[in-house]
């Protein structure tokens, strides 16, 4: 009885030999190989491809921030912090910077908020569920650019549908690209067109986990839908209420192609309007680095940006937290 | 009885109904107008307020597209980009699923968060040198700039490490790999064929990003001689004079095998979007 325990502490765990031969056969030892190297090597397509396509890159804007560096004829000469000093001097970059933080949130606090509430109508008992949930999810897989391209036209301000809608109410004619509020809300509304689904679904997902007796006992004690809400089902699914803050908070101060479409002069200039009225950071990292060919400049935008969304997350990450576990 | 009364009152009324319906025309009805405004004569559109009713230029304007800019072969360029991503990420995301669910290694814990980890990484912020690498290769204008930095997504690792664990039986495995099967047998008699449904959207979960992707193609490839689809409605829409019926009649041609695949495989997609974000 104390003899396995013993043998077990030996760290010998070949298996038994064949019997016929004394040494382990070659079969035997590539068969070990297999089991030991195998795993990572069919893991490692994924690392090396996010490592030379994702990583390696973007560290690189580091180093290139701190140069010269032209996209054609390469790096000029080191430069230190330059590339960062006239950045904080440049009316440009905080005018990117004041757009991207005004569409990220005009479009991910309402989207979040309303993808909370249509969460909370398809988790009712539903007749024809499945085609409700795919209903939302629609607009989630259209291409941003098609978006784009139909938005513009909703939104002309000659013969755009929103315009004749307004005009039906008595507002006169918007100009949706020439006045930053009304660009920002018409950018948004992009957005959120296409992400309150999926993050409803999100939601969705998450609140089928909280118990339903808990709803049931509540509602039937008489408590209102909207306090049920409130203090049961926001609480119980904060964990993904925050996931979902993050991730739209990465996203969304990447804003690119949703504004860089909507401005009639397109992808030719890149500019955000006239007035750089809705041109967000990405856009002004765009038109530096392949506009203008500053590679060294662009990298400095690119890296600031890094940081600030680093902290942006950190503080909506702080902020939800707070919000959701109020209820 | 208690929860027969809590049902009822947990059941959608009439007003969530009709909220629903709302919201439903909302998500329709962008792309509707993008077909209808497609159906139309430019003239149309001056109207104080357009007819729902589709007009009978489609065809016409279908050909204006095909005129301005050479549509087939930016849709043979996305076809080929989007298919090759999409097999890839199956292949290569389905063996790295098993490997994390299945095999046992030294790392495989920490590894697995790595690669759930970057996902959250803002690679976009790259692009300067992404750009500069692809130009040292001489990948410039190429479809393999866009195809290479995509054959695997931490998405689909994500995902097919999920099926892994629900649809292949660890025992299976084991007996397998007891029998003298190696590991990549293993994978190809065992794993494989018991997540085949899995993979298959996921693979068309992948095929719709690829196809719909936009911003890297813009930079990397040239939009006069090898644009994916996207990039060619891009051109459409930078043109002196705005053309909406040329416009819409290519984004209506774009957005048509997604909205197929998305229509054939809803169900699935919806449940697998869903599962991932429960257990993610």
């Amino acid at each position: 009885m104390t003899v396995a325990p013993a043998r077990r502490g030996t760290g010998t765990r070949r298996p038994v030999p064949p019997p016929h031969t004394g040494r382990p056969s070659w079969r035997d030892r590539l068969g070990r190989l297999d089991t030991r190297f195998t795993p990572y090597l069919i893991v490692a397509p994924f690392f090396v491809v996010f490592g030379v396509f994702g990583l390696y890159p973007l560290l690189s804007t580091a180093w290139m921030s701190l140069h010269d560096w032209q996209l054609i004829d390469g790096a000029q000469a080191f430069v230190g912090l330059d590339n960062f000093r006239e950045l904080l001097a440049d009316r440009n970059f905080w005018n990117a910077l004041g757009n991207t933080l005004s569409l990220f949130l005009l479009s991910t606090v309402p989207q979040l908020v309303a993808a909370l509430g249509l969460a909370a109508l398809l988790d009712r008992g539903l007749r024809g569920r499945a085609f409700w949930r795919a209903g939302v999810l629609l607009p989630n897989v259209i291409s941003v650019a098609a978006v784009a391209l139909v938005f513009a036209q909703l939104y002309g301000r000659d013969f755009g549908i929103v315009n004749h809608l307004l005009g039906l109410v008595g507002v006169d004619p918007v100009d949706w690209r020439a006045e930053t509020w009304a660009s920002h809300l018409a950018i948004s509304s992009m957005v959120m067109w296409r992400w309150t689904g999926y993050n409803a679904l999100i939601y969705l997902a998450a609140m089928q986990s909280v118990p339903k007796d808990m709803y049931e006992s509540a509602l039937l004690d008489g408590a209102s839908r909207w306090r049920v809400f409130w203090s049961i089902t926001v609480p119980g699914i904060r964990p993904t209420i925050l996931f979902t803050v993050i991730v739209s908070t990465i996203g969304g101060m990447q804003l690119f192609v949703e504004p860089q479409l909507f401005d009639p002069g397109g992808t030719a200039t890149g500019t955000g309007g006239t007035d750089r009225q809705f041109q967000t950071l990405v856009m002004y990292l765009y038109e530096k680095g392949f506009r203008l060919f500053d590679a060294g400049y662009s990298s400095a935008i690119a890296w600031v940006l890094f940081l600030l969304i680093l902290v942006v997350a950190l503080v909506n990450f702080t902020l939800t937290r707070r919000i959701a576990s109020k209820g | 009885m208690a929860t027969t009364a809590a049902r009822r009152l947990t059941n959608a009324g009439p007003i969530a109904y009709a909220s629903l319906v709302v919201i439903l025309l909302a998500s329709v009805f962008p792309l509707y107008y993008s077909f209808l405004i497609a159906s139309k004569d430019n003239s149309a559109l001056g109207d104080a307020f357009p007819s729902l009713v589709p007009g009978g230029n489609l065809v016409e304007n279908l050909g204006r597209v095909f005129d301005t800019v050479d549509f087939w072969s930016a849709m043979q360029n996305s076809l080929i980009v989007a298919g090759t991503v999409a097999s890839s990420n199956v292949l290569l995301g389905t063996l790295a699923g098993f490997a994390f669910a299945r095999l046992r290694f030294r790392g495989s814990h920490s590894l697995f968060l790595i690669v759930v980890g970057t996902s959250m990484v803002p690679t976009q912020l790259g692009v300067i040198p992404l750009y500069v690498l692809m130009s040292a290769l001489d990948w410039y204008g190429t479809l393999q700039a866009v195809i290479v930095p995509a054959l695997i997504g931490a998405f689909s690792v994500f995902w097919m490490r999920q099926a892994c664990e629900e649809s292949v039986p660890q025992e299976l495995v084991e007996a397998a790999r007891m029998d003298g099967c190696s590991v990549l047998r293993t994978f190809w008699h065992v794993a494989l064929p018991a997540v085949r449904p899995q993979a298959a959207v996921m693979g068309m979960f992948t095929f719709m990003t690829a196809w719909n992707d936009f911003f890297w193609p813009l930079i990397v490839l040239d939009p006069n001689d090898s644009p994916t689809v996207q990039v060619a409605l891009s051109t459409l829409a930078s043109g002196y004079y705005t053309d909406y019926s040329l416009m819409l009649s290519g984004a209506s041609l774009a957005v048509l095998p997604v909205v197929g695949i998305f229509l054939l495989l809803a169900r699935q997609i919806v449940g697998g979007l869903m599962q991932g974000a429960v257990k993610g």
